[in-house]
């Protein structure tokens, strides 16, 4: 059964005439895929993060379920997917009007370039739709043999934990790189009598093998470890918590895959979590520029005047990654253009000369397309947000006021600004938690450390966290901390979760 | 075949139906929770079904906005304390809203009916009536032009000039003739009707506080939930009384304050002239439901309560329920004296005691427990 199908007649005619663009304007993507749905099909696709096939797990059919809700109260509606692969797919709503399969179409090879060309994509699976399928595949065996309740809760715990990754890495360290060459070395001797070049082996199939590979090595070391188990755990310090329960947590060789996969596809999300804003400021820049300079009819300027103000609106609650990415790729562009950085620009004193300053350097395509291969959210902040800039586009910082009981503006000064954006993005907004020792107190105890920037974790999930945590560590699990300004350590052994200070 | 994804949505579905099985009594006693939307559906607010990560608290974040405002003003659509703030996490696309899921009556019934162990209603076997309904859910090649079925129409019309070789791709005008016209038609279906009334009478002296009417109108709630999944129609009366009875709407009969005596006996009568006016016993199922502290104005009334039970309303109905709330000021005196003339176990009475609001589950099992 397929829900999708490859787009024909004109809109593939409007798909080269974009792609032709794109070209035109120096864009460099995968090989690009448009297949056309309805809007279940699209919920569903939203649901599953893109793709076709996942795993059986609930959380798919929640997302699901409010999705289609949003949809059919006219919440919200999703016009394009894009997936991160090689050739790059892309589904459009089959209800979609002409002249949004056009904004759609120039958005996605926006997109497109990005996965291909940012630094961070570098070492992404681009053939995740085979490696998702087997990994669904695999845990519907699983679920076949041990149960379904068993795999899914099992599955439960291990979500719980998917946040907790280190996005270095997503970069090849030595260390990578030499348990990597290990499992090469397995493979060529597994595969020496089919005689397989190991390389012509598919992606997913790779994939697979490594899973493979990496549980019966595991095993063996099992075996050797046991007696001195204590010994082996000591003091750590990794922020990859899903990678140091696979090799550490007294689990079976299934748990062992399943945490394998789930965080190979968390791996997989990781570069697309780091790179909003430049992501989608990226695709829009080149929608707005490929739409108002070639694509668009005349007939047709309302409406993408309309789509467009829609997809850039303003929230007084949240940053809207969109609109801060085009205006800022914008900004960045008009600089380079006139020169207006680097030293004699920054130091100059007469403010109508820095506003008129223009050394027609006319570097700014030049050098937005070097800012979308090198940097990522919290570089492209860092880097590129000015004073001048948080002032035009209006930005603040708001938090709560305990008196008045709502959440009121803060401030507008540009350096609080930036600190407020660069800690939302740290790790990816997700606070930075390692694992600190794997035989704490000498009792197995597992003990993690929140490295605190400021902002206390909330109690109630941390407690229901750490009980997940605990059924896969099966020994006691703490996490220091701090909670109210003081260092805090909980602790939950199994029954009771209370702090220690 | 459906999606896979179909399987999850099930699942969850079915979690979110545990969960909301677990926690019915958390649901039945604070009752303003479940927020009926239209007629049949219900919102459940259920905060903890998602998976627990470590995040940050929210208060302490606070935000990013952008838009116009000085320091100090406050960000839109904030201002309920009590809501859920505006997360700003800039990596993410997820809000912490709460979830809302969104269940019709018979499942949220059948819940109700699974958790407490509510056997069905038998229905009193000659009270259903069989009554021919009309749908219009067929498609007929007559009819007034007012039901003409324009998609059907057109799709015929297109059906006859591709068959006949008139359709032109380059010009796709499509144009109805007399024999294309197709109009909505009715189907006939014989539909067994088993038509039900509950008549709440409520004490509404002086002695039956805020706290005590929240709890009358928690149950009646529920009460209504379940009446509503085992009956196609139903009607529901409302009567309140202090010294004298009064029949009215359902808004005045959780606001109603009203002072003085308790003549017990003026509600029982007027639910006796409801009955006899407007509904046969032959062809109704009654539910009066009477809920008091218990305090009557003296024996003699009593007398005269349990006159009017026996002679009118035990007859009439398919069960009596009577309800004591528990309340400071109430003697309670009325349960003793009902306990006292049938005993425990009376086929047409039905008694229970509600303490507080954690005493409504047990009491609606107490009512809807026998299948009456």
């Amino acid at each position: 059964m397929s829900r999708t199908k490859p787009i024909s007649g004109e809109l593939l005619a409007l798909k080269n005439q974009i792609e032709q663009y794109a070209i035109d304007y120096g864009l460099d993507f995968f090989p690009q895929i448009f297949e056309v749905c309805d809007y279940d099909t699209i919920n569903i696709l939203a649901a599953q993060g893109g793709f076709p096939n996942r795993y059986p797990h609930w959380k798919f059919g929640m997302d699901y379920d409010q999705l289609s809700k949003g949809y059919k109260y006219g919440l919200q509606k999703i016009y394009e997917m894009v997936i991160n692969t090689n050739p790059c797919y892309a589904y459009l709503l089959q209800a979609n009007n002409w002249v949004d399969q056009k904004i759609v179409m120039a958005h996605v090879y926006g997109h497109n370039d990005f996965f291909k060309n940012n630094a961070w994509f570098g070492n992404t699976n681009r053939n995740m739709m085979d490696v998702m399928a087997n990994h669904g595949t695999k845990i519907r065996r699983y679920m076949e043999r041990y149960g379904a309740d068993a795999v899914e809760t099992f599955i439960d715990k291990v979500l719980s934990l998917e946040n907790l990754l280190d996005i270095n890495e997503l970069f090849e360290t030595s260390a990578l790189k030499r348990s990597r060459k290990e499992l090469v070395d397995q493979e060529k001797v597994e595969s020496e009598d089919d005689g397989y070049l190991i390389d012509d082996r598919s992606a997913a199939l790779k994939s697979f093998m490594r899973t493979k590979a990496r549980t019966s090595k595991k095993d063996e070391k099992k075996d050797e470890a046991d007696d001195n188990l204590p010994a082996e755990r000591t003091q750590v310090s990794t922020k990859d918590v899903l990678g140091y329960l696979i090799q550490h947590a007294p689990i079976e060789e299934w748990q062992a895959d399943i945490l394998g996969i789930l965080r190979e596809e968390a791996y997989y999300f990781l570069p697309q979590r780091m790179t909003k804003i430049m992501n989608e400021g990226w695709a829009s820049y080149w929608h707005s520029t490929i739409m108002t300079q070639k694509a668009l009819d005349a007939s047709e300027i309302i409406d993408f005047a309309d789509k467009h103000a829609g997809v850039m609106h303003m929230s007084k609650q949240n940053i809207n990654p969109y609109k801060v990415g085009i205006e800022l790729m914008r900004d960045i562009e008009y600089r380079w253009n006139r020169g207006m950085f680097g030293k004699d620009y920054n130091e100059c004193p007469s403010m109508k000369d820095k506003i008129e300053w223009d050394t027609k350097l006319g570097k700014g395509r030049e050098k937005i397309f070097e800012v979308r291969k090198s940097h990522n959210d919290i570089s492209f902040i860092d880097e590129f947000l000015t004073p001048d800039f948080c002032e035009r586009q209006q930005l603040f910082t708001y938090k709560y006021n305990p008196r008045s009981g709502r959440f009121e503006i803060d401030t507008k000064d540009f350096n609080a600004i930036k600190q407020k954006l660069l800690s939302q993005l740290t790790n990816f907004g997700q606070p930075i938690i390692e694992v600190e020792d794997g035989n704490y107190m000498n009792r197995k105890e597992l003990l993690l450390n929140h490295i605190h920037y400021g902002v206390d974790l909330d109690v109630n999930f941390a407690n229901e966290t750490l009980r997940n945590l605990f059924a896969i560590w099966r020994r006691p699990v703490n996490l220091k901390t701090k909670y109210e300004e003081k260092e805090v350590i909980f602790h939950f052994d199994g029954k009771e979760f209370r702090p220690q200070s | 075949m459906d999606h896979p994804i179909k399987r999850d949505h099930a699942r969850f579905r079915k979690i979110v139906k545990g969960k909301i099985r677990d926690n019915l009594r958390k649901y039945v006693s604070h009752g303003s929770q479940i927020i009926p939307k239209g007629t049949d559906k219900f919102t459940v607010p259920m905060p903890s079904i998602d998976i627990p990560r470590f995040k940050f608290g929210d208060k302490s974040q606070g935000g990013m906005g952008q838009g116009q405002g000085q320091p100090g003003d406050p960000v839109d659509g904030q201002q309920d304390p009590n809501g859920q703030p505006g997360q700003g996490e800039v990596g993410e696309g997820e809000g912490n809203k709460e979830l809302e899921v969104e269940l019709s009556l018979e499942e949220l019934a059948r819940i109700l009916g699974e958790e407490l162990a509510l056997p069905n209603i038998e229905p009193k076997g000659k009270k259903s009536l069989a009554s021919v309904v009309d749908r219009y859910t067929n498609i007929g090649t007559t009819g007034p032009d007012s039901l003409r079925h324009l998609r059907r129409t057109y799709k015929q019309a297109l059906k006859r000039q591709i068959a006949t070789d008139s359709y032109d791709p380059e010009n796709p005008a499509v144009i109805p003739i007399r024999r294309d016209f197709r109009y909505r038609a009715s189907d006939t279906k014989v539909e067994m009707q088993n038509a039900a009334v509950v008549i709440y009478m409520m004490d509404v002296s002086g002695s039956m506080g805020d706290e005590q009417k929240e709890i009358v109108r928690t149950e009646s709630f529920w009460i209504n939930l379940w009446l509503k999944s085992q009956y196609k129609d139903i009607e529901i009366r409302y009567i309140i009384h202090d010294a004298t009875a009064k029949e009215v709407d359902e808004h005045t009969f959780f606001r109603t304050r009203e002072s003085g005596g308790t003549l017990i006996s003026s509600a029982y009568s007027l639910c006796k002239e409801i009955i006899d006016k407007d509904y046969n016993p032959n062809e109704w199922n009654i539910y009066p439901f009477h809920f008091s502290d218990g305090d009557n104005w003296s024996a003699d009334d009593t007398k005269l309560c349990l006159d009017l039970l026996d002679n009118h309303i035990f007859p009439a109905s398919n069960v009596f329920c009577y309800g004591q709330v528990e309340s400071r000021y109430g003697s309670g005196q009325f349960y003793k004296d009902l306990t006292a003339k049938y005993g425990a176990t009376c086929e047409k009475l039905t008694l229970s005691k509600i303490k507080n609001k954690e005493g409504i589950l047990d009491s609606i099992k107490d009512f809807l427990g026998k299948g009456k």
